[in-house]
C-alpha cells in the first residue's frame, strides 16, 4: 500500500514543501495540512499512516522552541495522538518537529518529576547552519533501519539535547533511545558535535522506536546537488536523506 | 494581581546573557570591572490566575524546566529582587530592568496571552522583562551599561530597581475630534517651521504648492490631508530627486535630464527589450514592487532590494529587522503575489574596532550595530522560512553614525499571475496585522537627516516586526491567489494604508473608513491609522463576490482581513471616521500635483595622482617613515581586511537551505568555509534549474570616479554569476543608490554619473537593470567637543544586485581547487589599476588608477566563460576581485586544501611591462582564475579566441601557496596560514 502522510503545518512551520516532497519522491502520498484543521476534527489523522511535524518556528517559538505547539498537541489531541500511535503507526519530528515532539511528551521523556530531557539553546547561544556527520547508534528505530552513517545539514538555535541528570541519560540509553549521534569525520577539523549536545545526540525514538525527532533535515538531502561538496566528490546518485523515509514507507509495504 | 515570573539558568548551566553583557561592558570599557547575572521574565495580569495556575503555568508553559528554574510572585515581591546566587551579592549589585516601551511590537507577549487562553483561562495582558543584577559597577557605569548596551531607548525603557507600577494598562480611548491646520497665511519661514516641525520634511516649492492649492480651495487642509501629501511626495514614495529635472555637468558639458532614472537606467532597458523584440525575457520592469524577468514554462521570477539605513541606526535589531521584513512583502506583493525563496542582504558598518572615545555623542558603538543588523535579519529570515544565500559586509569610518542595511528578497511568481490591476467597485480589504501607533513618519524621517537628536524625535519610526505574522499572512495570501479571490496587492510599507491606498487606487478613486481597521490597542486617532507604518500588513483589492471566501480562508488560518473601504471611480481619495469626511483630495493632486524638483548636479574629474604614500600617516610595516609591507605581508593584510575577511561568523547563522533547494552555498570547499562568488538555488523542487544571485559593490572606488566605481560594480556582480554557472544572456540587475544629501551639485552629481554608467554598461552588456532604489540623506551631524557641528557623509555607495539563471545546476561549479596536477588559467587582462585597491589600503597608499571595464570584451569575456562551464572544462573558478590574483589564487588553495605554484610573467596584460606589484594585487576588472585538467587544457583555451587568457600555474599537493616572478619566489606561504589571517579577524 502507498502510506498516507499527514505534514502537519502550523503558523511558522516552513520545511513543510520540502518534508512532503521528500516523502512523495520516497513513494508516500503527502498532505500539508494545518493544524486548525486538526483541532476542529481530531478524528482526521485516521485516514493517515504516518505524522509528520516538519522544521520551521510555530508560533514563532516564543515560549521557546515547540512549546506552544507542543502545548497544543498536549490539551488538545492527545487521544488523537496516543490512537495513532498505539494503532503502530508512525511519527516523525524534524528540527522544530523533533522540539514539538519533546515538549509534546511523545517520546517517553516524561516521568513523575515532570520532562527528563530538552533541547536547550546551542552551546554558543546561536543559530546554526552546517552540515554534520551522523551515526546511528542503536537498531530500536524505524525510520533508521539499515542506515550506519549519514550526511545531513543541521539549522537550528535550540537544539542542544541536555537530560535532568545522568541517570535520565543512562535510561534512554538502556532502552536504546538515543539512536542519532553527531560523529567525527575524516576530512573535517571542526567540532563534530554542533550544539554540545549531551552524549552527542542529535535524535532519539521513543521506546517503541516508531516516534522519531532528529535535529538535522534529512529532506535537505535528498538529490546530490544539496550536499555542500557535490562539485568535488563523484558523481553520487541520491541524499542520504532519501533513506529514512523509504525506511517509513517501507515499513508499510 | 499582576504576577511576574522569572526565569533563570538551573544551576551549572550557563547564564549566556549575562556572560555576553559583562563581555561587551570589558570590551567597551563601560566599566573596569563588573560581575553580571541575568533572567528573563513575564509580567501576567487575568482574572482568572490563581497562585495554583501561575505556577503550572511556569512550570507547563513558560520555563523549560530541565534548563531553567522558575521564581515566582507578585510584581513587587523582595524576593523577585533579591539577587541569585550565582553572583556572590555585594553591597554594590544593583537590579535593572528592561521593558519594551508600551506600544511597541512584542511577539512574544502576544504568543503568551493565546497561549495561556489555550489553558482555558483568560488574561488581560503579558509583558516580557528582562533582569540584570550588576555587581562591582558604580551607579553611573550601571547607567551608562544600561543605556549603551541593556537597552535601546527608541523602543525600550529601563528601570534601575524595583518597577513603577502594578498594573498593566491598555490604551486610553480616542476621542474623535476633526483637526485643521492653517497653513493659507503662513509666510515662508511659517511654512518651513511646518514641514520641519510637523516632520514633513517637504521642500518650501513643495510647501507652496500645497498652500496654492488650499488657497485656491478656500479651506484649510486637515491635518489628515497634509499628511497625505506629504507622504505621497516624500523622497522615499516618489523619489523625487532622482526621477526629476537634473542639470549635469561634467568634463564632456552640460546635459539636461526631464526625468534623470528615466532617461539613463530605464531607458537602457526599454532599449533592450526593443533590440531582443520577441526574445524578451522581461516581463515588467520599474513598474511593480519588484522587478520581474522570465524563469521556466510555468514561472517567473521577482527580484527587489530596499534599504532600512535610518531605522537601523537607530535600533539596529528593529531596522534590519523590519527592513528583511518589508522588501519580503514586497515581492509578496508583486503582481498577483510572488513565493519568496531566497534573500540577500549587504551591510556597510564602521569597523567594529573603533576606539569607544572617537565615537560623536548619540552614535551607537559600530559592535553593537554590526551585532543587532545581523541578528535583526537573522531572525526575521529564518522565521519566514527563506534562506539567506549571498550577502557582503563593507566596512567604512564614514558608515560612523548612518550604516547601511540594504535587505532583497527573490519570489517565484506563475507566469499568469505576474500583474494586476484593481477594478473600480472593489473592496479595499487590510491583510495581516494591526494598526498600532508604531512607524508613524517613516517614509517621511528618511528623507531627514540623522542628527545626535534623531533618537529622540523619530523614535516611533522604529519598530519591531513580527515574522510568524508575515509568514501566516504569505500562507494564505498564495492560497487566495491560487484561487483568484482577488485583483491586486500591494504591501503595506512606507506611508502606511497611505502609500497603499493611494498608489492602488491611483487611476480609480478610494473611499476608506478608518475606523474599520482593527487596532493593536485603543486611542488611535484617524491620522495616525491612516499613515502608521505597522508591519506585517498588505492591502488587497477584492470583489465583492469574492470577499466572504477570502475572509474565511483568513480566517481559517488565523489571519485577520478587514474591508476597511472600497475603490470608487470617483478619481478622489476620501478618508472617513465613523462617518465624518477627515479628507477629500483628487488623487490627481496628490499624484501629479507636486512641482518638478530642479536640481543642479556637478562631476569633477580628479587630476590622477600616482600611487603615493597618505601624507600624515605611517605606512604600517617596519621601519619609522614607513616603508611598504612585504608581498607576503600585503597578501597576509588583505586577506585580514575587513572587507576581505571570512564573513562565516554571520552566514551560519542564516538559515541558507531551507525550502531544499540549496545548490551552491555561500560557502564551499573542503571544510566548507571559502568563499564562494555566488549562490544557486533551485525553487521549483522537481526541476534542476536554478537562480543565482549575487552583487557587487565597491565605494572605495567612488572616491575616484562614480562612474567607473559604478562599471566595476555591475562588472562584479555579472562575473560572480558567470563564475559559478550563470549565463550572461540571462542576467538581470539591480541598482540601489545610498547617497549623501544631493542638495549638493557634487554629491548629486557623483549620483548621476554613476546612473550613467548604469546606463552603458547595461547596453554594452545586454545586462537589463529590472529595479531600483536610492536612499538620499545618509549624513550624520553632530556636534563636536568644541561646539561645531561636524557632518559625517557616506561614501557613494551604489550596489549591483544580479539574478542569473542556470539551466541545470548541476553545470555549476564551485571556487575551491579540486585536485593535484590541474593546471591554472587566468582569464582576463591585468592593468595597472590599484587605486582603491585593498594594496593601496593595507599599505595606505593613495592615488593610482581606478579600474575600468572595457564593456565589449567583458560581454565576449562572460560569454566565453560561460560555455567553458557550461562544457564541462572548468574544475573551480574564481573571480578577481579586492586583493587581485593573490588574494583569489590564496582563496583557492584554502578552500581546496591544495597549494598552488604561480608564474607572474605569464599574466595576460594589455601593457608590455607591468610591475610585479600590480600583476599580483591589481582589482583589474572582468577576470577570473581558473582551474583546468591537463586533458581538457587544449579545448578550454579553444574557448577564449582572441581574448585574454593564459596559463599561470599549476595545482599543487603540497600546502603551499607559491608566486614566482621569472626567478625569484615572491611569496611562499602555507594555505593554512594565510586561511587563519583570513579566518581570525571577524570570527564569533
Amino acid at each position: 500500500m502507498t502510506p498516507r502522510v499527514l505534514v502537519l503545518r502550523a503558523p511558522g512551520s516552513n520545511c513543510d514543501m520540502e518534508t512532503a516532497y521528500a516523502f512523495e519522491q520516497a513513494g508516500a502520498a503527502a498532505e500539508r495540512i494545518h493544524v486548525n484543521r486538526w483541532l476542529e476534527m481530531p478524528q482526521l489523522a485516521g485516514d493517515f499512516q504516518i505524522l509528520c511535524l516538519p522544521g520551521g518556528f510555530s508560533y514563532g517559538d516564543d515560549l521557546g522552541a515547540g512549546r506552544i505547539l507542543g502545548n497544543q498537541l498536549r490539551h488538545h489531541l492527545s487521544d488523537a495522538l496516543a490512537a495513532f500511535r498505539d494503532q503502530g503507526k508512525l511519527i516523525l519530528g524534524i528540527c522544530n518537529g523533533f522540539q514539538i515532539l519533546v515538549k509534546s511528551g511523545l517520546l517517553d521523556i516524561d516521568d513523575d518529576q515532570g520532562p527528563a530531557a530538552t533541547l536547550n539553546w546551542n552551546k554558543s547561544g546561536r543559530f546554526i547552519d552546517r552540515w554534520v556527520t551522523l551515526r546511528v547508534a542503536s537498531d530500536r528505530c524505524v525510520f533508521l533501519q539499515g542506515i550506519e552513517q549519514l550526511n545531513l545539514p543541521i539549522a537550528h538555535a535550540e537544539g542542544q539535547f541536555l537530560g535532568r541528570d545522568e541517570a535520565a541519560l543512562d535510561r534512554f540509553e538502556d532502552a536504546g533511545q538515543l539512536t542519532l549521534r553527531y560523529a567525527k569525520a575524516d576530512d573535517d577539523s571542526r567540532p563534530y558535535n554542533p550544539n554540545g549536545a549531551a552524549r552527542d545526540v542529535a535524535g532519539m525514538c521513543d521506546r517503541s522506536g516508531r516516534v522519531f525527532g532528529l535535529m538535522p533535515h534529512p529532506e535537505r538531502f535528498i538529490d546530490r546537488t544539496q550536499h555542500p561538496q557535490w562539485t568535488r566528490r563523484p558523481k553520487f546518485d541520491e541524499g542520504d536523506g532519501l533513506q529514512l523515509f523509504r525506511n517509513a514507507v517501507q515499513y508499510f509495504a | 494581581m499582576l504576577w511576574e515570573i522569572d526565569l533563570h539558568p538551573r544551576a551549572g548551566l550557563p547564564d549566556l546573557d549575562a556572560d555576553g553583557v559583562a563581555n561587551d561592558v570589558i570590551a567597551l570599557r563601560l566599566a573596569q570591572k563588573v560581575r553580571v547575572a541575568s533572567s528573563r521574565g513575564y509580567l501576567v495580569q487575568g482574572p482568572d490566575l490563581s497562585p495554583e495556575r501561575i505556577e503550572r503555568l511556569a512550570r507547563e508553559l513558560f520555563a523549560d524546566t530541565v534548563a531553567e528554574d522558575y521564581q515566582l510572585g507578585q510584581v513587587s515581591d523582595a524576593n523577585l529582587a533579591a539577587p541569585p546566587e550565582r553572583i556572590s551579592a555585594g553591597d554594590r549589585t544593583q537590579l535593572v530592568q528592561v521593558l519594551l516601551k508600551p506600544g511597541v511590537m512584542d511577539p512574544v507577549a502576544q504568543s503568551a496571552e493565546a497561549a495561556v487562553r489555550d489553558f482555558g483561562w483568560e488574561v488581560d495582558a503579558v509583558r516580557t522583562l528582562r533582569k540584570y543584577w550588576i555587581a562591582d559597577a558604580s551607579a553611573e557605569e550601571v547607567r551608562a551599561i544600561s543605556t549603551k548596551l541593556l537597552a535601546n531607548d527608541a523602543i525600550e525603557q529601563v528601570v534601575v530597581g524595583p518597577l513603577p507600577f502594578d498594573r498593566l494598562q491598555s490604551g486610553s480611548d480616542y476621542q474623535f475630534q476633526l483637526k485643521t491646520v492653517a497653513i493659507r497665511d503662513l509666510d515662508a519661514a511659517g511654512l518651513a517651521r511646518l514641514s520641519k516641525e510637523g516632520q514633513l520634511y517637504l521642500q518650501p516649492a513643495e510647501m507652496e504648492t500645497i498652500q496654492r492649492y488650499f488657497i485656491e480651495l478656500g479651506r484649510e487642509p486637515t491635518d489628515i490631508e497634509l499628511e497625505t501629501v506629504a507622504q505621497t511626495w516624500s523622497e522615499h514614495c516618489s523619489h523625487k530627486t532622482l526621477a526629476g529635472r537634473i542639470a549635469y555637468r561634467d568634463e564632456h558639458g552640460e546635459r539636461q535630464f526631464e526625468n534623470m532614472l528615466k532617461e539613463t537606467i530605464f531607458a537602457a532597458t526599454q532599449e533592450l527589450r526593443r533590440r531582443w523584440g520577441d526574445d524578451d525575457w522581461c516581463v515588467s520592469v520599474f513598474k511593480d514592487n519588484a522587478g520581474i524577468v522570465r524563469f521556466d514554462d510555468d514561472f517567473n521570477v521577482a527580484f527587489k532590494v530596499e534599504t532600512h539605513n535610518h531605522p537601523s541606526a537607530l535600533e539596529p535589531y528593529g531596522g534590519a529587522n523590519t527592513g528583511i521584513g518589508g522588501v519580503i512583502r514586497d515581492t509578496i506583493g508583486t503582481g498577483l503575489g510572488a513565493k519568496p525563496i531566497c534573500n540577500t542582504d549587504v551591510f556597510c558598518f564602521a569597523p567594529p574596532d573603533t576606539p569607544v572615545e572617537e565615537l560623536p555623542t548619540g552614535v551607537l558603538h559600530p559592535k553593537l550595530v554590526m551585532r543587532g543588523v545581523v541578528e535583526g535579519v537573522r531572525d526575521y529570515g529564518n522565521r519566514m522560512g527563506i534562506p539567506t544565500v549571498n550577502g557582503a559586509v563593507y566596512f567604512d569610518r564614514r558608515y560612523l553614525g548612518n550604516p547601511l542595511v540594504y535587505c532583497g528578497n527573490v519570489g517565484l511568481i506563475p507566469r499568469d499571475k505576474s500583474f494586476k490591476e484593481p477594478l473600480p467597485g472593489d473592496l479595499i480589504v487590510a491583510v495581516g496585522g494591526r494598526t498600532g501607533r508604531d512607524g508613524i513618519h517613516g517614509a517621511t524621517f528618511s528623507s531627514a537627516e540623522l542628527t545626535h537628536e534623531s533618537e529622540s524625535l523619530s523614535g516611533g519610526a522604529v519598530q519591531i516586526g513580527n515574522a510568524i505574522e508575515e509568514k501566516k499572512v504569505l500562507d494564505v495570501l498564495l492560497e487566495a491567489r491560487d484561487r483568484n479571490l482577488f485583483t491586486a496587492m500591494t504591501d503595506c510599507g512606507a506611508g502606511g494604508f497611505s502609500s497603499a491606498v493611494g498608489e492602488m487606487g491611483e487611476k480609480i478613486g478610494a473611499e476608506v473608513h478608518l475606523d474599520k481597521a482593527p487596532v493593536k490597542y485603543a486611542g488611535l486617532s484617524y491620522t495616525e491609522l491612516w499613515i502608521s507604518e505597522s508591519q506585517e500588513r498588505m492591502v488587497l483589492s477584492v470583489p465583492e463576490a469574492k470577499w466572504a471566501e477570502l475572509h474565511q480562508l483568513c480566517a481559517s488560518e488565523g489571519v485577520e482581513a478587514t474591508a476597511i473601504g472600497r475603490f470608487e471611480p470617483t478619481g478622489r481619495l476620501v478618508l472617513k471616521y465613523n462617518g465624518n469626511v477627515v479628507g477629500d483630495m483628487p488623487m490627481s493632486f496628490l499624484h501629479d500635483g507636486r512641482p518638478p524638483v530642479v536640481r543642479q548636479a556637478a562631476f569633477t574629474a580628479k587630476p590622477n595622482v600616482p600611487l603615493s604614500p597618505l601624507r600624515g600617516l605611517p605606512h604600517q610595516g617596519e621601519g619609522a617613515g614607513g616603508t611598504l609591507l612585504t608581498v607576503t605581508d600585503s597578501l597576509l593584510a588583505v586577506l585580514g581586511s575587513l572587507n576581505v575577511a571570512s564573513k562565516e561568523s554571520i552566514v551560519r547563522q542564516y538559515d541558507h537551505e531551507v525550502q531544499g533547494g540549496s545548490a551552491i552555498k555561500p560557502l564551499v570547499g573542503i571544510q566548507c568555509d571559502g568563499p564562494g562568488d555566488a549562490a544557486v538555488v533551485r525553487p521549483v523542487l522537481s526541476s534542476r534549474r536554478g537562480v543565482v544571485i549575487s552583487c557587487g559593490m565597491n565605494p572605495r572606488y567612488g572616491d575616484f570616479d562614480p562612474y567607473h566605481m559604478a562599471a566595476s560594480a555591475i562588472d562584479e556582480a555579472v562575473r560572480n554569476c558567470v563564475a559559478v554557472g550563470a549565463d550572461p544572456a540571462r542576467i538581470a540587475i539591480l541598482d540601489n543608490f545610498c547617497w549623501g544629501d544631493c542638495e549638493r551639485s557634487e554629491t548629486l552629481g557623483a549620483l548621476v554619473r554613476a546612473a550613467i554608467a548604469c546606463h552603458d554598461l547595461s547596453l554594452i552588456l545586454e545586462t537589463p537593470f529590472i529595479s531600483g532604489k536610492d536612499s538620499l540623506n545618509n549624513e550624520f551631524s553632530y556636534f563636536d567637543a568644541a561646539g561645531q557641528k561636524q557632518t559625517i557623509a557616506i561614501p557613494s555607495s551604489l550596489l549591483i544586485s544580479a539574478m542569473g539563471q542556470v539551466a541545470d545546476v548541476a553545470h555549476c561549479v564551485t571556487m575551491d581547487l579540486k585536485r593535484a596536477g590541474n593546471l591554472l588559467y587566468l582569464v582576463g587582462a591585468t592593468k595597472d589599476e590599484l587605486g582603491g585597491s585593498h594594496y593601496a589600503l593595507v599599505n595606505n597608499l593613495v592615488g593610482g588608477a581606478v579600474p575600468t571595464v572595457e564593456g565589449l570584451r567583458a560581454k565576449a569575456t562572460f560569454a566565453a566563460m560561460h560555455r567553458a562551464i557550461r562544457e564541462g572544462l572548468v574544475a573551480a573558478c574564481h573571480d578577481l576581485s579586492e586583493g587581485g590574483l593573490a588574494a583569489a589564487a590564496a582563496e583557492m588553495a584554502f578552500a581546496g586544501g591544495f597549494g598552488v605554484e604561480v608564474q607572474l610573467d605569464a599574466v595576460p596584460t594589455d601593457e608590455g611591462s607591468l610591475s610585479t606589484t600590480a600583476r599580483l594585487f591589481s582589482e583589474s576588472n572582468t577576470r577570473f582564475l581558473c582551474e583546468v585538467s591537463s586533458e581538457l587544457a587544449a579545448v578550454f583555451e579553444r574557448q577564449f579566441p582572441g581574448l585574454p587568457v593564459a596559463k599561470i600555474g599549476v595545482v599543487t599537493e603540497a600546502k603551499q601557496v607559491k608566486i614566482n616572478s621569472g626567478s625569484e619566489t615572491l611569496i611562499d606561504a602555507g594555505s593554512e596560514q594565510l586561511k587563519e589571517a583570513w579566518q581570525r579577524p571577524l570570527r564569533y
